[in-house]
């Protein structure tokens, strides 16, 4: 019955969706304000029904109603009460629904939130989030339905995928989706201002603390998708530049470019074609994201259960919101009015810059990912790329970005002097390198890569800082919340180059075999391996080795890896033991049991130095973003709609 | 004008190329390699554990096996490890894995920490010898009968179905090998 219910809701939010895609539009063309106000009843029924529909496939997996196939194939009598919540997105119908969700949340929030916007432009963007929110319905019902009946039920389902069973895994996929389909706020912005005729920059302004708020949640979410793949796959490593992964990161790479293009487009009205390209690129890779991870075009870890006619669905669905936002971009491109000229030297020349490298960035991982295709379809043979490609081409692009990067924030608009934005960094230039040559020596880590990810990354941290003081110094109210935000992201990107530079140098990996009460020492820790034994948890059982760590024989810390067996689909985990620091992780994962008799094991041991720092850096990117977003200068007010966009004020951007 | 199609038309190339990756997905998938049908490539490459010993791939001559491409840096062949692990259990012909461009140490410190599940591995470090067997990425399952013909193919990870559909496969290499 609850199934039904489901496909009931689903259906009704699909009706509503065509409603909202099509007459907001006709009142917006037609301009009758009563058929533009619908748009916003229409989306708070659309919501409702999202939430119902995604409340009732949740029922069914909370109360395992096996007669659900999608329930049946992700889920067991064994799983935990949260996994089986979560199991919900654990395969490609659920997640779909849990995408269609997101939406309908972030359209209801614009719907709130922007009340004080013109009529006409409001409802042209949340019409055109309907036409999103149309293709995803038709995709769930027609080739991916969450609530189809498997009859008879089987006695017991199959397994979530172990992998999934996860707190990591709980928060990754609902991180990943609010970014991916955040980027449909800023497109639907976009498209409603191409739509608009006259041309006004002014949705850029709205449309920034969206922009930056999608681009937070997806930088946490490829952090946490990273942080996963560092302890679950027991291979210690944190980025491996699958096909999948790729697909998360290019969108977050234009999307980096995005913010930093609405910012000039905001304030100076520069660039305005290319933030339109931008926005709409940024939502185009998250389609195509989803496409990659769902068509069977690539293989990967994270391959859904690959079916062509969904891709085919996809692809469709691609050529008509991508390949129709062009074909708008082309006939409205002309009007649209170019801003004030700049200098070369000027924060305009900076920024232009930013966005070519991340621009390139992501064209160039975009290339990387389908290569394999490309070559292919050439008929040279079949290549794959690996990450030596990845990390070469990475460390190029990013250096000019990382040299460039504190001298933004210090630059004017419009016309500036080299000397007069250098000269004052002077100072932290200086310094990031000498602290960085005393910190490799203290840390006695000496390689090329130590030492520039440190000068890099320190010159970033304190680069941004000195701007923090200077304008402490010079401004009597403080800084306003864009600022502060702008400096904790770049110096978040300091630390994250800091974390990469260490842990891709320093790390210590030992395998050894080991015995119960035998040891091992690595970099002045000593690892004793006291026992191993069997436990028991809910769903599986698993070995358990119990060591301890010494140094300089005071007791650190008890470790205790898992080799995991779990009963229904028969499949084998490792969970790895960590002691997380901020300075460095101890990483111990088990191998397979080397000898029965004696019990011995081999195992696994990284000593991971900074490794925290990546992911350190990741979140003061989402944070700063997150802190910029909510500054009173996006704040609508009532009345406030018009004539706010020309303002040259002085203050900084993003 | 050129400056306002150009997005369109670059768009319209991501298409073009994602629509003959689709077509060509399943062709690649199971008429995956031409040599389906045809003899299995005679090719001689070291052991991994043993690499004093090579080992032909006319060795194993005379019956049913299965040969496992795999490498430490597939991700994917982390995630089919466990049902290759079943695969030789169930199926009780030999499963050898076929290690491609791979680094000794590296291959052999991930079959410590996963487990080795294979009869034995072979070492193609350059790539040479998967070449000759038309192997498009790893992980790839090849089964070869009696007569050292392939008789299938496998592209990607192994999961449960596919597991089943192999194992089925085998059961009747085995039935027409005896009979």
């Amino acid at each position: 019955m609850i199934a039904e219910l489901g496909q009931v809701f689903l259906s009704l939010a699909l009706i509503l969706a065509l409603v909202l895609s099509t007459v907001p539009l006709y009142g917006a063309y037609k301009n009758r304000p009563a058929l533009m106000a619908m748009a916003h009843t229409l989306v708070i029924g659309h919501f409702v029904f999202a939430l119902a529909a995604y409340t009732a496939l949740s029922i069914a997996f909370f109360n395992h109603d096996f007669t659900v196939t999608y329930v049946a194939t992700n889920s067991n009598l064994l799983l935990p009460w949260y996994y089986r919540l979560s199991a919900v997105w654990g395969g490609h119908e659920g997640s779909l629904l849990l995408w269609i969700l997101m939406l309908a949340g972030w359209m209801l929030l614009v719907s709130l939130l922007s009340r004080s916007l013109p009529r006409a432009f409001i409802a042209r963007v949340l019409a055109v989030m309907g036409m999103i929110s149309v293709g995803f319905l038709l995709f769930t019902l027609l080739t991916s339905n969450p609530f189809d009946r498997l009859i008879p039920g089987p006695l017991d389902g199959q397994d979530l995928n172990p992998l999934l069973q996860d707190p990591g895994m709980i928060f990754h996929p609902p991180l990943l989706y609010m970014g991916y389909v955040g980027f449909a706020v800023a497109f639907g912005f976009a498209i409603a201002g191409l739509l608009g005729g006259r041309v006004e920059s002014q949705w850029v302004k709205w449309s920034r603390p969206w922009t930056l708020m999608a681009w937070a949640f997806l930088t946490v979410g490829i952090a946490l998708g990273s942080w996963w793949a560092y302890y679950e796959l027991g291979w210690g490593g944190w980025w491996f530049w699958d096909p999948v992964e790729n697909a998360s990161f290019i969108p977050w790479l234009i999307g980096t470019a995005l913010i930093h293009s609405q910012a000039v487009t905001e304030k100076r009205g520069a660039f305005p074609a290319w933030t339109v390209l931008l926005a709409i690129a940024a939502f185009s890779m998250s389609l195509l994201g989803t496409f990659l991870v769902r068509s069977g075009v690539l293989t990967s870890v994270h391959a859904f259960a690959n079916d062509p006619e969904r891709g085919m669905f996809i692809l469709g669905f691609m050529i008509v919101v991508t390949g129709g936002a062009l074909v708008l971009y082309a006939l409205r491109a002309p009007r649209i009015m170019t801003g004030k000229g700049f200098d070369f030297m000027s924060r305009e020349t900076l920024l232009l810059l930013n966005n070519v490298f991340f621009a390139v960035s992501a064209a160039m991982v975009l290339l990387g990912t389908l290569y394999p295709l490309i070559i292919d379809m050439m008929g040279w043979g079949q290549i794959s790329v690996g990450p030596p490609y990845f990390g070469a081409m990475f460390v190029l692009l990013m250096t000019p970005i990382v040299v460039l990067m504190p001298l933004g924030p210090f630059s004017r608009w419009g016309k500036d002097q080299l000397l007069r934005v250098v000269y004052p960094l002077l100072g932290s230039l200086a310094l990031s390198l000498v602290a960085a040559l005393i910190i490799v020596a203290l840390l006695d880590a000496w390689s090329a890569r130590a030492i520039t990810g440190w000068m890099g990354g320190l010159w970033l941290i304190l680069g941004s800082l000195h701007y923090l003081f200077d304008r402490k110094k010079t401004s009597r109210f403080g800084l306003p919340r864009h600022q502060l935000g702008m400096i904790m992201a770049h110096a978040g990107v300091g630390v994250f180059i800091i974390g990469v530079a260490m842990v891709e140098s320093a790390t210590y990996e030992r395998d050894v075999r080991l015995t119960p009460s035998e040891s091992v020492s690595i970099a002045g820790y000593e690892f004793t391996l006291q026992e191993v034994v069997s436990v028991k948890g809910q769903n599986w059982i698993a070995d358990e080795a119990r060591f301890a760590i010494t140094k300089d024989g005071e007791l650190v810390q008890e470790m205790a890896p898992q080799k995991r067996l779990y009963h229904r689909s028969g499949q084998t985990m490792t969970q790895v033991a960590l002691r997380p620091g901020v300075f460095k992780d101890l990483y111990i994962a088990m191998g397979e049991e080397l000898d029965a008799q004696s019990n011995a094991w081999s195992i696994r041991i990284h000593i991971k130095p900074f490794i925290r720092w990546i992911w350190g850096g990741a979140l003061l990117l989402a944070l700063g973003a997150t802190l910029a977003a909510t500054d009173r200068r996006y704040r609508l007010k009532q009345k406030q709609s018009a004539s706010d966009g020309l303002s040259t004020s002085a203050a900084s951007i993003t | 004008m050129i400056r306002l199609l150009l997005p369109l038309i670059v768009f319209g190339g991501l298409v073009g190329l994602l629509l003959i990756g689709m077509q060509t997905a399943e062709e690649r998938k199971i008429v995956a390699s031409p040599l389906v049908g045809r003899p299995i490539p005679n090719f001689e490459l070291p052991r991994l554990h043993e690499p004093n010993i090579s080992t032909s791939t006319a060795d194993r001559l005379g019956e049913v096996w299965v040969l496992n491409v795999w490498g430490s840096w597939c991700q994917s062949c982390r995630i089919e490890h466990p049902y290759v692990g079943r695969l030789a259990e169930e199926s009780g012909v030999p499963v050898v894995g076929f290690n491609w461009k791979d680094e000794q140490a590296d291959a052999k410190r991930w079959l410590s920490q996963f487990g080795d599940v294979w009869a034995y591995h072979m070492v193609d470090f350059e790539g040479r010898s998967a070449i000759d067997l038309g192997v498009y990425g790893a992980p790839e399952t090849f089964l070869i009968d009696q007569r050292g013909i392939i008789r299938h193919k496998h592209i990607g990870p192994i999961d449960e179905s596919v597991l089943r559909d192999l194992l089925a496969r085998i059961d009747r290499l085995k039935q027409e090998a005896s009979s």
